[in-house]
This record gives C-alpha cells, sequence and structure tokens, in this order.
C-alpha cells in the first residue's frame, strides 16, 4: 500500500447565496460530501462538467477556502491544522491561465524566487540559482530572469507556473485546467512537461480537466464528478474501457472526432445543468439519465466499490433490483 | 558575452526604453513642463518675484499688464485695486495652490486607498461598511459641507487643507475598490496566497503595484479638483484668507471691475487653467507610460 498523501472525507464546501434583501439567504453545495483518496504517485484527474464543483475541491485541497464540513488529511494531518508555510511547501497550484496567473508588474526571476522568499530563504545567491535550476528544469532560457511577463508566449508563461510551483519542491500539485488556454501544440510539450517532472520529482498529481484526451494521456486515476459529487472513480484504462456510470458514458461519446464525415456527437444529456442552489431530488442526475428509473427521482443512489472501481448509481445498486 | 555585461546592457536598454516613452509623449512632455515650471516658480518665488506681493502702492493702483498702452515694465502684469504687483501675486499664489491641491490629495489619497482595498480585498462585511461610507460622502455636496466647516472653523491655509482632504476622498476609494476588486480575482493572488504570502505582502506585492496606475491618474484628478475647490471658497471669500495671495481670491477681488479692467480675473483664470489641465495631462500620460502593456 502506498502512502496516502491526499484522503478526503464527506468534504462539503458551501456557499450562501443572498438573493436580494428581503428574500432570504440559500445555499449553494458546490461539493457535497466528496471522499476522495490520493496516493504518493498517483496521477488524478477530476473531470465534469464547468460548474460540477472541481475547482472549489481543488481549492480546498490547497487551503484557499475552508471546508464547511468533513475533513480533509493531508499526508495524515488534517489540514485545517497544517501552518500556512508548511501547506504551501507540499502543496501547490497551477492555474489554467497563464495571462492571469502571473503578476505582470514582476519580472520572471522575482516570480519563481517568491515562495522561497516567503519561506524565509534569505540568500540571494542561493535563491538566484535555486531559480535558474528550476527555470533550467522547465525548459525556460536563464536570459528570460529579468523579462516581463508580457514578453513570454502563452507556452513560457505556463513554464514560468511550473516553475514557480515546483521551486520549493512540494510533494503534491493541483493543476487546474494546465493546457486549455493554450494553442494545441503546446498543450503536449507542457503535458509532456509535467509527466517528466513527475518522474524526477516524484509528484503527486490531481489534474482538473475537461479535455478527455489530455486526462487518458496522463493520468493514472480518473474521478467524474457531477453537481458536487464523485460519481464514478476508477483505473484511467478502466474508465475509458468500461465506463459505468450513464453520466460518465456520455462524458465520453461527447468526444469530438477529428473525422470530418461524423456528425457531432449525440451525448443524449437533452436538458441543460441543473441549478446548483436547487439540485434535483434522488439521484441529481436523474433528469438528464438515458437509464432513469422510477426510485433515481426519489432515493439517493449508494456508492459501490468493484475494488478500485467506484460508481454511484442505482443501476449497480444492489438494492435495485 | 559575460553574464554581467549582458546585465548590465539589459538594464540600460531598460531604462532607455522607458526614457523613449516619456519623450514620445506628447501630453506628458508639455503636462511636465507646467508642472514644473509651477513647482519652479512656487519654490523660488522670493527670489523671482519682481515685488513684495503685500505691498500695497495706493498710487499707483489698477495699472494695466504691459502689453496695454498704459502698461509699463515696471509692473508687467499691472496692479490690483490695492496697488500689489500682480506677477508678485501670481507667483505666490502658485504656492498656495500647489500647496493645497497636493496636501488635499495626500490626505485625501491616504483616505480613500486605504478603504478602497481594503473594501475590495476582503470583500463581505468590510466592502459593505465602506460602500455605506462611500454613499455618505456622496451624498454631502462638497461645496456645501466646506462653506459650512469654514464658516464655522474660520478659513485658513490649514483648514481649507484639511476640509478638502477629508472631503476628496471618495473618488480614491471607488476607484481603488473596484480596481481591487479586478485584480483580486487574477490567478496570480491565488498562486501567491497557495505559496503562503501573509495578507500584507499580497496587497503590498500583489494588489499596490497592479492598482497604482489608477491611484496616480486619480490623483491628478484630485488635485486638480482639490486647486479648483480652493479658487472657489476662496471666491466666495470662505477659503484662504486676504492677504494671502490666492488665485481664487484674486479672480473674487477683481471681479468688481471685470468689465472696466478684464485682466484682473483673465490672468489668474488662465494660470489655474494651465496648472490644471498640465495636471491631468502629466496624469494621463502617466497611466500610459507605466502601463504594463507597453513594456516591451
Amino acid at each position: 500500500m502506498a502512502e496516502l498523501m491526499i484522503d478526503a472525507r464527506d468534504v462539503t464546501c458551501s456557499f450562501t447565496i443572498s438573493r436580494g434583501m428581503f428574500r432570504g439567504k440559500q445555499q449553494l453545495k458546490a461539493v457535497n460530501g466528496v471522499d476522495l483518496t490520493v496516493e504518493r504517485g498517483e496521477v488524478l484527474a477530476l473531470v465534469g462538467e464547468s460548474g460540477c464543483g472541481k475547482t472549489t475541491l481543488a481549492k480546498m485541497l490547497l487551503g484557499l477556502l475552508p471546508q464547511t464540513s468533513g475533513t480533509v488529511e493531508l499526508c495524515g494531518q488534517p489540514i485545517n491544522d497544517v501552518p500556512r508555510l508548511e501547506l504551501a511547501r507540499t502543496i501547490q497550484p497551477i492555474f489554467q491561465d497563464p495571462y492571469s496567473s502571473l503578476n505582470p508588474r514582476k519580472t520572471i526571476g522575482s516570480i519563481i524566487a517568491l515562495p522561497m522568499k516567503v519561506q524565509g530563504i534569505a540568500d540571494q545567491d542561493s535563491m538566484r540559482r535555486r531559480a535558474e535550476e528550476t527555470m533550467d528544469m522547465v525548459g525556460l532560457p536563464p536570459r528570460l530572469y529579468n523579462a516581463f511577463p508580457n514578453q513570454l508566449s502563452g507556452g513560457q508563461r505556463q513554464r514560468v507556473a511550473i516553475a514557480r510551483a515546483l521551486v520549493n519542491r512540494p510533494q503534491i500539485v493541483v493543476c487546474d485546467e494546465p493546457t486549455s488556454a493554450l494553442d494545441v501544440s503546446v498543450q503536449s510539450q507542457i503535458l509532456n512537461l509535467l509527466n517528466d517532472l513527475r518522474d524526477e520529482l516524484n509528484l503527486t498529481y490531481i489534474i482538473i480537466s475537461h479535455n478527455l484526451a489530455v486526462v487518458e494521456h496522463i493520468a493514472t486515476r480518473v474521478a467524474v464528478m457531477y453537481l458536487g459529487r464523485i460519481v464514478e472513480i476508477a483505473d484511467t484504462d478502466t474508465l475509458f474501457k468500461d465506463p459505468q456510470h450513464p453520466y460518465t458514458r456520455a462524458l465520453l461519446d461527447s468526444v469530438l472526432t477529428p473525422d470530418p464525415n461524423m456528425d457531432i456527437p449525440n451525448n443524449q444529456l437533452g436538458a441543460s445543468y441543473p441549478n446548483p442552489i436547487d439540485p434535483p431530488t434522488g439521484c441529481s442526475f436523474h433528469p438528464r439519465c438515458v437509464n432513469a428509473m422510477p426510485r433515481c427521482a426519489t432515493v439517493a443512489p449508494n456508492g459501490k466499490a468493484d475494488g478500485g472501481h467506484y460508481v454511484e448509481c442505482h443501476l449497480y445498486d444492489d438494492g435495485a433490483n | 558575452m559575460s553574464e554581467i555585461d549582458s546585465e548590465v546592457l539589459e538594464s540600460q536598454t531598460k531604462s532607455s526604453a522607458f526614457r523613449r516613452r516619456i519623450l514620445g509623449h506628447q501630453g506628458v512632455m508639455i503636462g511636465a513642463a507646467i508642472v514644473l515650471a509651477a513647482v519652479l516658480i512656487a519654490l523660488s518665488a522670493p527670489f523671482i518675484a519682481p515685488h513684495d506681493p503685500y505691498y500695497q502702492d495706493l498710487l499707483n493702483r489698477l495699472v494695466p499688464p504691459v502689453w496695454d498702452s498704459r502698461g509699463s515694465w515696471e509692473h508687467i502684469l499691472g496692479t490690483d485695486h490695492l496697488g500689489r504687483d500682480y506677477l508678485s501675486r501670481l507667483i505666490y499664489g502658485a504656492r498656495i495652490s500647489l500647496l493645497i491641491g497636493v496636501g488635499a490629495a495626500l490626505i485625501s489619497g491616504l483616505i480613500g486607498t486605504v478603504l478602497g482595498v481594503a473594501a475590495g480585498y476582503f470583500g463581505g462585511r468590510v466592502d459593505m461598511v465602506v460602500t455605506f461610507m462611500i454613499t455618505v460622502r456622496l451624498s454631502m455636496p462638497v461645496v456645501l459641507v466646506a462653506l459650512a466647516v469654514v464658516a464655522i472653523v474660520g478659513g485658513s491655509l490649514q483648514v481649507v487643507i484639511m476640509v478638502l482632504g477629508f472631503l476628496l476622498w471618495d473618488r480614491f476609494a471607488v476607484v481603488m475598490r473596484s480596481s481591487t476588486l479586478q485584480i483580486r480575482s487574477m490567478d496570480y493572488v491565488a498562486a501567491a496566497q497557495a505559496v503562503g504570502c501573509s495578507t500584507t505582502r499580497i496587497l503590498t506585492t500583489e494588489i499596490m503595484p497592479n492598482v497604482v496606475n489608477n491611484l496616480i491618474v486619480i490623483a491628478t484628478l484630485e488635485i486638480a479638483h482639490a486647486i479648483i475647490l480652493e479658487a472657489a471658497l476662496s471666491f466666495l471669500g470662505l477659503g484662504v484668507q486676504p492677504p494671502l495671495p490666492s488665485w481664487g481670491l484674486m479672480v473674487s477681488e477683481g471681479k468688481d471691475m471685470m468689465l472696466f479692467e478684464p485682466w484682473l480675473i483673465t490672468i489668474p483664470g488662465v494660470a489655474l487653467f494651465l496648472l490644471v489641465l498640465a495636471i491631468n495631462l502629466l496624469g494621463d500620460g502617466a497611466r500610459d507610460i507605466t502601463a504594463p502593456e507597453n513594456r516591451n
């Protein structure tokens, strides 16, 4: 059994939405009772539609958002007890948009050196040396040390963001759509870089993406999220070969092919994404599900784990038939 | 080439590019020239003023400027109704105007920036309180409140600076709040949080450098605004008190003779206009020059 890096139990994050002065307040459960474990060296992909809570979950893991209930343990320690600087040394983010993740007023060098400065490394020379080492590792030429972000291309900027995340050698890296803002040609470079760095530095990744090709390429395990819940988790191969949850199947069916003779895929999802302030009763997916049964509308399904393959659907629920 | 050489070269090209950007911006050059001239004149007033601005020469009252057929080089811009040299009063008046403009903008800038940045960054309750304060402040007419305060406390240079400083922070707060809100949602702020930066460090190194160009623009607007308001208050007799040579006061004193001696009000009026215009040009240009998009 490998070392558990992240152990989240029944994690919920809700936001209070005010609907105007006299109409009261409502809870929006962005993440609703998620159980998740990540082992050392794993690459866990979180996939799902926009608004399903992927980013909220990631922000909780990073300590940027407090969890409303449930516990998150990071390397066996509750995340709320980990001091800020230690948390920063353990887990680091890489954001989606490299144009907004770099402060336009700072040089590349000072952006990459910031994490070391915060950790109290006072020695200018060693800081600079380590920053340049890290730049070299992510494939940035040292002449960019004094450049400003607007002088860099999107791919270079993303490399800077990766360097900033890795300069203190964290153990876990949370990548929130690391490639979706980049050109296709640059996407694969960044993905390969992430893959190489994982081997080199023994990293654990959590990758948020809605690009299933990216997920298949890089992930070892995939968690499918829908409306704040994880509805299916499996190894990448298993999930792509044998998707069980109807939502996972719809997701996999909705991938566009490069063949122009094929039509735009019909994912059978029909109705639009439900309003998370007012989620459907029972199984939250039932209004859009092709396999919906009467009990789906009333009873929430229990999760069923078969080896490493977890699925939350009445089709596989023992009590269903 | 060794690394040090390339670094020196780089910093040289950086500063020369900056210089080129300033020199290439006509608005800034004009604005800076006028403001610089005004500052120099204000600083060296005792040395360049041809006469004592307070000396009354009742035999030489209302002498017109030199371009008039009745004018003389003795009083280049003529004399006022008490025979005081108009040029000297104008030169000393620049001191009052700049002092009030900069002083009021400093006080209001400090108040407004603290409130606005706090509201934008922390949001929630803090934002509610600050927004309420801004609304309250906006519902008070500046001139009326200034008049009331000055009428109660009595007008003096310090009182006018304080009153204007405490009344003009609203635009600072509004602009700082909205630009902080905008910057706060950027990923680099989240990255700084994830890296473990303290709130103070985030505010000073991530937020402030990115909102300071807006601050400069608002500051210049407010300097100009304060100068105009001081002139208006002095014109109404409630700003700085005579015999201090304020440009607003000069317009006020000249208004009785406006029909026969129009230069009495056009000269300080033009001075006010030029100074305010120059400050605004300078602020506009400062924003253009410091914007990161222009850095290449």
